[in-house]
């Protein structure tokens, strides 16, 4: 079931550089089911040029205070807007949209989840329900340098977490699929999202190793609810569309050419 | 509370608000969100004879106060709607429309004839007026010869009401209704998309797969509705107003520029529940200005 919601922000925080951390609360009832990869489309009141409600994935569920967490990156006018939200303003949401990230059958499999630059986000709620249900995430990381890396200590007390920084400013220097850790252990299972090039290098990795991986896409979205057809991914099923089919997929699915 | 009911070419609705076809998918994606029993009538996504993948992605670009979209008309084909999609739309209690488009008169003729034979389709939109389709599409509804050559072949196959969408992108829209209405439409929709184009400058290229696309929203509104009200005033036949219609106000100066109902596309999007929202706004409208029914306020301004 998807709803509209009126929430009401209960906190903002300006993170380094471009990155807000929203957290809405519904004054009206419980959240709603949420599963970690899908996202909400959030509608941008407080911008003048922009028309379209945003999509942002879901960071976190608290379910003790009732909040529900986006992390966004500041691009447009509409995004940069909402870091003008004061507790108690509302904020609009479409949710929750998509499908979600398979979790581990088993606590015996083993699964990293890779995330670079935004593309963080839905790994702290995907990290936070593995650990709900006994099983053990391990994270990596990647960022320009040690001033882009967000949320790292939230991180650090679901699981291992391994970084890399471009710069080398922090953990080790160059890309994700250039950690040690990709070569000291197997991993079952790897869940990424982040940029394309980044999602693209890891898939290559994960079909090298014979590891399931799946993706999060962020193709530019209208409606969000499967309606329109303008975010569709090419796949071995035809034109599918993101937001209602995905945003997760499994890599075997997509096109791509890795 | 004032009387919301109107007919359109022999359809009853119980309220003059419609679904924009491409804008709200086949009415189940937005069940979470509004009862659409509640909606006068659901038009569902463009469906041609045979299966169409559409255009590459991207295929959306915003605009100031709207959008453009090159999606191409994907769709499974009118088979696959027959077979999967109306057994889930049949008994949801409003009037389902569907859009139908095709590459040649024949394409168009047979799809509605196919769609004729499903019980609880009590209607068809023809749409002679995509932007972003390179062949039929927009090339039959730009001359009057071509669009009434597809509504003269599908109405010789389809018996049901017969509703055709006009393109904004002519010379003339009252020259092209006035030719559907002489080929036998029941009624005439209009405006489809407005062509136009969007460029990154950052990147120097083209934004939308295909270059151009066709703009909806809020920011077609003073052109649709001029189109509305000269066409309304041409034709004898009903008119349905639609152009970035996202509020009561909005659909309220259709219906005064002469439509007897209106269609809701883009601002779906924005707000999922708008449909409702605005047939209650109309109501309300016409309580506080003393109409006791929708339909004395088609065409009051003249």
């Amino acid at each position: 079931m998807k709803y509209i919601l009126d929430l009401s922000v209960a906190e903002v925080t300006p993170l380094q550089g471009r990155f807000l951390l929203v957290k809405a609360t519904n004054l009206k009832g419980c959240l709603p089911e949420m599963l970690p990869g899908q996202f909400a489309q959030l509608r941008m009141d407080l911008s003048k040029e922009t028309y379209l409600r945003r999509p942002i994935s879901i960071n976190n569920v608290d379910r003790e205070r009732n909040e529900v967490w986006f992390l966004v990156q500041m691009v447009g006018d509409g995004t940069r807007s909402l870091a003008a939200l004061k507790p108690g303003d509302t904020l609009n949401a479409v949710l929750p949209l998509g499908n979600g990230f398979t979790l581990p059958s088993d606590s015996s499999e083993r699964m990293l989840l890779v995330g670079g630059g935004v593309g963080i986000a839905p790994l702290l709620f995907l990290g936070k329900v593995m650990v709900e249900a006994g099983q053990k995430p391990s994270f990596l990381l990647g960022a320009r340098r040690a001033s882009d890396l967000m949320l790292t200590d939230i991180f650090r007390t679901l699981g291992d977490v391994y970084i890399t920084t471009e710069d080398g400013s922090e953990g080790e220097k160059g890309l994700v699929t250039n950690h040690s850790v990709l070569g000291q252990n197997v991993f079952d299972r790897i869940a990424v999202c982040g940029p394309g090039p980044m999602m693209k290098a890891v898939a290559r990795y994960a079909r090298s190793v014979g590891a399931e991986c799946e993706v999060s896409l962020e193709n530019v979205m209208a409606c969000g609810v499967g309606a329109c057809l303008c975010c569709v991914e090419d796949t071995i099923d035809g034109h599918l569309c993101v937001c209602k089919e995905g945003p997760v997929f499994n890599i075997n699915r997509l096109k791509w050419q890795i | 509370m004032a009387d919301l009911t109107t007919d359109l070419a022999g359809l009853r609705l119980c309220n003059p608000v419609m679904t924009a076809s491409g804008t709200f998918g086949y009415g189940l994606e937005f069940q979470d969100f509004v009862n659409l029993e509640e909606i006068g009538a659901v038009i569902v996504k463009g469906t041609t004879l045979h299966q169409r993948e559409g255009n590459p992605y991207p295929r959306m670009a915003e605009t100031a106060r709207g959008m453009l979209n090159c999606v191409g008309l994907q769709n499974k084909g009118v088979d696959y709607f027959c077979n999967n999609i109306y057994p889930r739309i049949k008994d949801i209690g409003t009037n389902m429309i569907v859009n139908v488009s095709g590459n040649t008169p024949e394409d168009y003729a047979e799809c509605a004839a196919r769609i004729g034979q499903l019980e609880a389709i009590p209607a068809i939109e023809l749409n002679i007026s995509c932007p972003n389709v390179r062949h039929g599409g927009m090339a039959f509804g730009t001359t009057t010869e071509g669009a009434a050559s597809v509504v003269k072949a599908v109405r010789k196959a389809y018996g049901k009401t017969l509703i055709v969408k006009l393109s904004p992108n002519v010379t003339s829209i009252t020259d092209i209704a006035l030719a559907v209405q002489d080929a036998g439409a029941d009624a005439v929709s209009l405006i489809n998309t407005l062509m136009g184009m969007a460029i990154d400058a950052e990147r120097r290229k083209r934004v939308l797969s295909i270059g151009t696309g066709g703009l909806s929203g809020p920011c077609i509104k003073p052109v649709a509705l001029r189109m509305v009200y000269q066409v309304a005033h041409a034709v004898s036949i009903p008119v349905i107003g639609l152009g970035g219609i996202s509020s009561a106000t909005d659909a309220i100066e259709f219906l005064l520029a002469g439509a007897t109902a209106v269609e809701i596309g883009t601002a779906n999007f924005v707000d999922p529940a708008i449909t409702v929202k605005v047939a209650k706004g109309i109501g309300e409208y016409l309580d506080r200005h003393g109409f006791k029914s929708v339909r004395e306020i088609v065409g009051l301004v003249d």
